[in-house]
């Protein structure tokens, strides 16, 4: 199945010879509280180049809030992140953006009043460079529109590309979520629950699409849906009340009692996915 | 159908286009004892497109446009009496003061919600409106700036009483200022700013430098303001505490919401529809013209501009609307 060819190939690239050690993004030692709650305590995470790195736990386990702080929208109490050998703890979001590390969101994220094109156009722009060109129309680029045209394609929205994206059924708006991402080109991709809330007609798709995602761009899956996370991933990160309980390949986690017994004691979570 | 054709056709010229400027431009011929009201048109849609760059497509609300409508006006008119009386070159200084001061109020709509940003804009029009109050000894205070002379249009084309040049001077300024804003909402850079409208967050998580395109755009706009408070001095020869005050931020607000937020020809059908309301209005009744203004206003809200300008589905049935 393409699935877990794809997860094969993350686990088969080449050697990890870069000066930081393979890892493509770390984050190490990172606090962050909010009054006196601790909402990550002491994190530490490595996310290898090509990686496909589901990172688990229980709602509330503080995995927004680390997704939050690798992006910038929020700033660490303690630790720091290196992403590709830079430190970037202090960095604007959008300049992590321009270093290659995008996110995509929990809750759709989009332009409602624009279309799929243009949404794509615009970020393609932005992302090559040209988004302060002032005096010729959006997509008068040929090299934009090829890539949006491959964009939508790919992710299935050509029908509805001229459609503003307000009335586009929520398993087209997801997937638009992740085209987003994807035209900016990531090396490092922060997939915050793809598939969640979308219908199970909707859902092979999308599945899809995450599974076909370039090899050489390293993904980080938040995802509550097990069966996406064991065809997916080839490293785990299990995250329990804002710290790390364990990490490991999927077999280890997946026979780990601890791990079990965090789930169990949610038994509804689990079954939810 | 293939992406760049579909994306091209939203910044094409549409056919009515050039036909609403042709007619724009052959009205002060046609009506020549309405040039006045032509010109008060032309400026006041300035206005009103230089709002809708920030409303329209950047989102930011503001009830203190005026303060760059005024000190655009007080600019030039300041400049022609102190300097020189040629138009061109009061209109150059009106657009820079305007910028510049743009440039600075940039930085205080940047936090805070759209609340914070409706109070800082009309905090910065009313202390500018108290400044051009108390510094008397240049702008002549409540009495305003007297003594302005303009010189003709390009050496050559007197601003007479009949109001012909002032009408074609600001068309003219609009028509040059409109294009060239066309172009800037259809670029790449105008579809950040719309990106930026509709979901700041993602805009940022897409690499979008949020505060810088916010600034550029708030300066810019306030420069277009600028222009069309320069072209009120300098065609009615004075320039008084009138230019800032607060019904002139509200007014452009109103303009933009009867002409529609977002397409740059809703400031120009706005202006049209405002100001022929006025007049007519308040030729019928001097006094009480703003209750019909504000009646209008309620009904279009409330109807929608969409079904307004449709009355044959008025009556249709609900079901099939």
């Amino acid at each position: 199945m393409d699935l877990v060819r794809t997860s094969r190939q993350g686990m088969n690239t080449p050697p990890m010879m870069s000066s930081d050690a393979g890892n493509v993004l770390s984050a190490q030692g990172l606090v962050m509280r909010f009054g006196g709650i601790t909402a990550t305590n002491n994190v530490t995470l490595n996310l290898k180049r090509g990686a496909r790195h589901a990172l688990i736990g229980p709602n509330g386990a503080g995995k927004t809030t680390l997704i939050n702080l690798l992006t910038g929208v929020l700033q660490p109490t303690e630790g720091r992140i290196v992403l590709e050998g830079h430190d970037i703890t202090g960095l604007a979001p959008h300049l992590r953006v321009q270093r290659g590390m995008v996110r995509t969101f929990q809750i759709n994220q989009l332009f409602d009043s624009l279309t799929p094109l243009q949404t794509l156009a615009l970020t393609v722009s932005q992302h090559l460079g040209i988004g302060t060109k002032w005096w010729q129309p959006l997509g008068r680029d040929t090299s934009v529109t090829a890539r949006c045209e491959r964009l939508l394609a790919q992710f299935h929205l050509t029908e509805v590309m001229n459609q503003p994206t307000r009335v586009l059924a929520y398993g087209k708006r997801r997937l638009l979520e992740i085209a987003i991402a994807l035209a900016c080109e990531p090396r490092v991709l922060l997939l915050d629950e793809p598939v969640a809330g979308v219908p199970a007609g909707e859902r092979e798709e999308l599945l899809q699409t995450v599974a076909a995602l370039p090899a050489d761009v390293s993904v980080l899956l938040i995802e509550h849906d097990m069966d996406l996370v064991f065809s997916f991933a080839n490293f785990m990160t299990v995250l329990v009340n804002g710290s790390l309980l364990t990490e490991g390949p999927p077999e280890q986690i997946a026979n780990d009692p601890r791990v079990k017994a965090v789930y169990l004691g949610q038994g509804e979570e689990a079954q939810h996915g | 159908m293939s992406a760049q054709p579909s994306l091209l056709k939203y910044s094409r010229f549409k056919p009515w286009e050039p036909l609403l400027w042709l007619l724009a431009f052959l009205a002060p011929v046609l009506t020549p004892s309405h040039a006045l009201i032509i010109n008060e048109i032309a400026i006041v849609a300035l206005f009103a497109v230089s709002l809708d760059l920030i409303l329209g497509y950047a989102g930011i609300v503001s009830l203190g446009h005026a303060a760059f409508f005024g000190i655009g006006g007080y600019a030039a008119a300041l400049f022609a009496k102190l300097v020189m009386p040629d138009p061109l070159a009061g209109l150059a200084v009106g657009i820079c003061v305007a910028t510049l001061l743009g440039f600075f109020c940039s930085f205080t709509i940047m936090r805070g919600s759209d609340l914070t940003r409706l109070m800082v804009t009309l905090g910065v029009a009313l202390i500018l409106l108290e400044l051009a109050n108390k510094l008397d000894w240049l702008t002549g205070g409540a009495d305003g700036l007297q003594g302005v002379v303009i010189g003709p249009l390009l050496g050559r084309f007197e601003f007479d009483l009949s109001g012909r040049t002032a009408a074609y001077y600001s068309l003219t300024v609009l028509l040059l200022l409109f294009l060239l804003l066309r172009r800037v909402v259809h670029s790449p850079f105008g579809a950040t700013l719309q990106a930026i409208r509709d979901n700041r967050l993602r805009a940022m998580a897409i690499g979008i430098p949020v505060t810088s395109r916010l600034a550029v755009i708030y300066t810019l706009a306030a420069g277009v303001a600028g222009a069309a408070g320069a072209l009120m001095t300098q065609t009615t020869g004075f320039a008084s505490l009138d230019l800032f005050e607060f019904h002139r931020s509200a007014d452009v607000m109103l303009i933009l919401v009867i002409g529609g937020a977002g397409w740059l020809y809703g400031g120009v059908l706005g202006a049209i529809v405002f100001k022929l309301m006025q007049d007519a209005l308040s030729s019928i009744t001097p006094q009480y013209w703003t209750f019909w203004i504000g009646l209008f206003l309620v009904v279009l809200v409330l109807v929608g501009r969409e079904r307004l300008i449709r009355p044959w589905t008025w009556f249709a049935r609900a079901g099939k609307a």
